[in-house]
C-alpha cells in the first residue's frame, strides 16, 4: 500500500492555511486566535509526519512518488509539483515539523509583548510550508521553489524588527550572499537538465550512470567532467544555504532576528537544507571524486575555523551561531566522505540539540530583559533551573559526550572521515578532531559565563517602571543593570526546552543502529561499495552501549575532557587567566575577533566594489552617455541647429521674396544645366 | 521690324524691374502690390506675344483670365492692407516683421 496522497497534501498545506489565517486575518483573529490557528496547522502537520514515518518504518506503506499538478510546460519539458516520500524525506519532515511546532509554542512566550505578533506567526508557518515543499519535492524545480521560498522567509524574519538598522543590514546581507550560492545552484540544475534531460529525481538518479565519461567543453582543450561540474555547482548552492566557508558570513549576522527563528531556521532546518540536498543527490555526487573532495575540504575548513571564532564571542546567540557553522561543517565533511547517512543523522541530532541551545539562549535573554552580552550574566543557574539543566543537556550533546545524541552522530563522522581515503581526508580528519576540542571550549565557556560563577549584573529595583513593548529597544537599560531579578521563563518557553532535551539525550542511542549501520534509508541514499566508509564502521559496531563505552577511550573524548578541564579552571576558579591569555595572544585574538577579516574583505571588495561599479555605470553610462549624449544630446542638437536657422527668419517680406526668387533661379538654372 | 524677341525682352525687363522693386522697396505695401501687378503684366506681354507669333488666340484668352484674377487679387490685397493699417497704424514694410523667428 502506498502512502495516502491526501495525508501528504494535508501535511504540506496545513501550515500554509495557518500562515494565511494569521497573516491576512490576524487583525480579526487577535493574538490568541492567530497563534492557535498556526499552532494547530503545524501540529496537524507534525502528527501526520510522525504517522508517515511510522508507516514507512514498519513497512505498513511503501514509498510515494507521484506528480500531483503540472506547473507549466515548455515544449517537451514539463515542470510538475509532486511528492517523493521515502524514509529520508519522512525523517526530515518529522524534524522540521517537530522543531517548528515547539518553536511556535515557544514564540508565545518570547514574542509576548511584540507588536508584530501575528506577522511573526504567519512567517514561521510560511517557513514550515516552504521547508516541507523543499524536502517533499520529487523534482529539482520544486526543490528550487522551496529553496528560494525558505530564503525569502529567512530574509523576512532576520529583518523582522525592520526599524533596527543592524537587522536590515543583516537581512540584506543574508539575501545577497544567498544569491551567490543560488546562482551556482541554478546552474547546477541547468546542468542536470542539459546532461540528463529531466528534472525528475527518480529518472535523473536512474540515469545518473550515463554521466560517466561525459564532459563539458569549456574550450577546445579544457574539458570538465560532467558529474564533477554538476556536483560542484549544486554544492555551491548548498554552500550559500548551509553557510559553508566562504559563503558563511551571513549566518552570524542573521542573529539579529528574533531568537525563535534563529533556532528554527538558522540552526535546525533551513541551514541544513543544503546537507539534505546533497544527501538526496547522492547518486550524482557518488560519481565524482573531485566534487566530493571539494565538499570535504570546504566542510572541514568550516568545521574548525568558524568554531574558533565562537571562542571569542561575547554575545550568547553568536556563540551558538558559530557553533552552528562549525556543526554544519561536520555534516558537510561527512557528505564529502560519502557518509551521507552520517551527515543526515548528525543533521537530525543537531536539529534537536541546537534548537534546544538556541531556545535556551532565548530563555536566558528573556530573563535578562533582552541583554545578550554574556559579560553581564553569570550565576543564572539558581534563577532558572529548568533552562540551566536543559541547556547543559544540549551542550553535552553538542560536545559529543558519550551517551548523548551528539556523541553518536559526531563520533561516527569523525571515524568515517578517518576511514576515508579520498583526497583531503587527512586534512578533514585533523579539522574535525581539533574541532571537537574547539566545540567543547566555546560550549563550556558559554555555559560557565552564563550560568555559573559570580553574578555580573546588578538588580536595581525600580517601581512604577512600565514594561516595554519593544524588545529591540537598546537604550532601555544600561548594560548589566536589571530592574528586577531574573526569573525562570513561563511554561510555554520551558516546555519546548524539555521536549527538545529528551531527543537530545536519547535519539542517538536508539537511532544510530538503524540509520547508520542498518539499511534504514534503503535506496534513498546510494553509496558505491568502494566509498562505503559507514559500511566498514558497521562491521566494528557492537551496539550503542558498547560504542558509548568505547567512546570514553577515544581521542575525541579526551579532547572534550581537556577542554572541560581548561575552561573549568579559567572560568570558575581563575577568571583573570582569560584576560591574560587574551593579551598574550593579542594578534590571534584580533584575527578571531575580526572573523579572519573575511567580512571586511567582502565589504571592501564586493560591497564597495559593487557600489563603485554602480556609481561608475550611473555617472558614466547613464548620466553621461544615455541621458547626456542620447536623450538630452539629441534635444540639444535640435535646439542648437534651430537657434542658428531661426536667424534666417527675419520677418521682412522682401527677404522672403528674395529667397523665393533666388530659389526659382537656382531651380531653373539647375534644370537648364541638366538640360545641357 | 519688331520681332518676337523684342517683346520677350520687354517682358523680361518689366519682370526684372518688378522683382527689383520688390527687394529694393522698403517703403510701403502699396508699392509691393503694384510691383506684383507689374510682374503679372510682364507675363501677360509674353502671353500676347507668343499668341500672336504662333497664331493661337488661346494665349490672349488667358490674358483676360489673368487680368481678372489680378484685379481680384489686388482687391483682396488692398482689403488686407486696410485691416493692417487699422491694426498697426502703419503700412511701412520695415515695421511689419512679426514673423521674425
Amino acid at each position: 500500500m502506498e502512502l495516502s496522497t491526501s495525508i501528504l497534501l494535508t501535511i504540506a498545506l496545513a501550515p500554509l492555511v495557518g500562515c494565511v489565517l494569521a497573516g491576512f486575518l490576524g487583525r480579526f483573529l487577535g493574538r490568541a486566535g492567530s497563534h492557535s490557528a498556526t499552532i494547530l496547522g503545524v501540529a496537524i502537520s507534525c502528527g501526520l509526519s510522525f504517522y508517515v514515518l511510522y508507516q514507512l518504518t514498519t513497512g505498513a506503506a511503501t514509498n510515494y512518488n507521484h506528480n500531483l499538478y503540472t506547473w507549466f510546460e515548455i515544449g517537451k519539458f514539463s515542470a510538475s509539483v509532486g511528492f517523493l516520500i521515502d524514509r529520508l524525506t519522512a525523517m526530515m519532515m518529522v524534524v522540521v515539523t517537530f522543531v517548528s511546532l515547539l518553536v511556535h509554542i515557544y514564540t508565545i512566550g518570547y514574542m509576548k509583548d511584540d507588536p508584530g505578533y501575528q506577522r511573526f506567526f504567519s512567517y514561521i508557518s510560511l517557513f514550515t510550508f516552504s521547508m516541507l515543499m523543499l524536502v517533499m519535492s520529487n523534482n529539482f524545480m520544486q526543490l528550487f521553489f522551496g529553496w528560494e521560498a525558505v530564503g525569502l522567509v529567512s530574509y523576512l524574519l532576520i529583518g523582522f524588527w525592520y526599524k533596527k538598522p543592524t537587522a536590515i543590514y543583516a537581512n540584506l546581507k543574508a539575501f545577497v550572499v544567498n544569491r551567490v550560492g543560488d546562482f551556482g545552484f541554478l546552474l547546477g540544475i541547468a546542468a542536470v537538465l542539459f546532461f540528463l534531460n529531466t528534472l525528475d529525481y527518480a529518472t535523473a538518479f536512474h540515469n545518473a550512470d550515463t554521466l560517466i565519461g561525459k564532459t563539458l567543453h569549456i574550450t577546445s582543450t579544457v574539458q570538465w567532467d560532467a558529474a564533477t561540474v554538476i556536483g560542484i555547482l549544486l554544492f555551491i548552492g548548498a554552500m550559500g544555504k548551509s553557510a559553508q566557508v566562504p559563503l558563511h558570513v551571513w549566518l552570524p549576522d542573521s542573529m539579529e532576528g528574533p531568537t525563535p527563528i534563529s533556532a528554527l531556521i538558522h540552526a535546525a532546518t533551513m541551514v541544513t537544507a543544503g546537507i539534505f540536498m546533497v544527501a538526496r543527490m547522492s547518486p550524482i555526487f557518488e560519481l565524482s571524486e573531485g566534487a566530493l573532495s571539494f565538499v570535504m575540504v570546504i566542510g572541514a575548513t568550516g568545521a574548525l575555523f568558524t568554531g574558533l571564532i565562537g571562542i571569542v564571542q561575547n554575545d550568547i546567540k553568536r556563540v551558538v551561531a558559530y557553533s552552528t557553522l562549525s556543526q554544519l561543517g561536520y555534516m558537510t565533511v561527512a557528505l564529502g566522505a560519502s557518509a551521507y547517512a552520517g551527515a543526515v543523522f548528525h543533521l537530525m541530532t543537531h536539529a534537536f540539540f541546537k534548537a534546544l541551545l538556541f531556545l535556551g539562549a532565548g530563555s536566558v535573554i528573556i530573563a535578562m530583559h533582552h541583554e545578550q552580552d554574556m559579560r553581564y550574566m553569570g550565576g543564572l543557574r539558581k534563577y532558572m533551573p529548568i533552562t540551566w539543566i536543559t541547556m547543559w543537556i544540549g551542550s553535552l550533546a553538542l560536545c559529543g559526550v558519550p551517551f548523548f545524541a551528539g556523541f553518536y552522530s559526531k563520533d561516527a563522522i569523525i571515524e568515517a572521515v578517518g576511514e576515508s581515503h579520498r583526497w583531503g581526508a587527512g586534512y578533514a580528519y585533523f579539522c574535525v578532531l581539533a574541532g571537537a576540542f574547539v566545540t567543547a571550549t566555546y560550549t563550556f565557556r558559554q555555559m560557565y559565563l552564563t550560568f555559573h560563577g559570580k553574578e555580573r549584573f546588578k538588580v536595581v529595583e525600580q517601581h512604577g517602571h512600565g514594561h516595554h513593548d519593544e524588545h529591540h529597544d537598546d537604550e532601555h537599560h544600561e548594560p548589566g543593570v536589571l530592574h528586577h531579578a531574573p526569573k525562570e521563563s513561563p511554561w510555554v518557553v520551558t516546555l519546548p526546552l524539555i521536549l527538545l532535551a529528551i531527543p537530545s539525550l536519547l535519539i542517538g542511542y536508539f537511532a544510530i543502529q538503524p540509520m547508520l549501520y542498518g539499511d534504514w534509508f534503503g535506496g534513498s541514499i546510494q553509496v558505491h561499495e568502494i566509498n562505503n566508509v559507514l559500511g566498514k564502521l558497521g562491521e566494528e559496531f557492537h551496539g550503542s552501549l558498547a560504542m558509548a563505552l568505547h567512546g570514553f577511550g577515544q581521542p575525541p573524548f579526551w579532547l572534550v575532557a581537556a577542554a572541560f578541564a581548561i575552561t573549568t579552571y579559567i572560568y570558575l576558579f581563575n577568571p583573570s587567566v582569560a584576560d591574560k591569555i587574551k593579551s598574550a595572544l593579542k594578534p590571534l585574538w584580533t584575527m578571531l575577533d575580526r572573523k579572519y577579516w573575511i567580512d571586511d574583505v567582502y565589504y571592501a571588495v564586493f560591497a564597495k566594489g559593487g557600489v563603485m561599479l554602480g556609481r561608475a555605470l550611473w555617472k558614466g553610462g547613464d548620466a553621461a552617455v544615455i541621458d547626456g549624449a542620447l536623450v538630452d544630446g539629441s534635444a540639444n542638437l535640435v535646439q542648437r541647429i534651430a537657434s542658428g536657422v531661426r536667424r534666417l527668419q527675419s520677418g521682412y517680406l522682401y527677404h522672403y521674396a528674395f529667397a523665393m526668387i533666388l530659389g526659382l533661379i537656382l531651380l531653373l538654372g539647375g534644370y537648364w544645366l541638366v538640360g545641357q | 521690324m519688331i520681332t518676337l524677341s523684342h517683346f520677350i525682352v520687354l517682358g523680361a525687363v518689366l519682370f526684372c524691374i518688378a522683382v527689383a522693386s520688390l527687394f529694393i522697396n522698403r517703403k510701403n505695401v502699396i508699392v509691393l502690390l503694384m510691383s506684383i501687378e507689374l510682374m503679372l503684366l510682364a507675363v501677360n506681354i509674353n502671353f500676347v506675344a507668343f499668341s500672336r507669333f504662333h497664331g493661337d488666340p488661346a494665349g490672349q484668352v488667358f490674358v483676360f483670365f489673368i487680368l481678372t484674377v489680378a484685379a481680384a487679387e489686388t482687391a483682396i490685397g488692398l482689403a488686407i492692407l486696410v485691416l493692417l493699417f487699422r491694426n498697426r497704424s502703419t503700412i511701412n514694410i520695415a515695421q511689419i516683421d512679426s514673423m521674425k523667428g
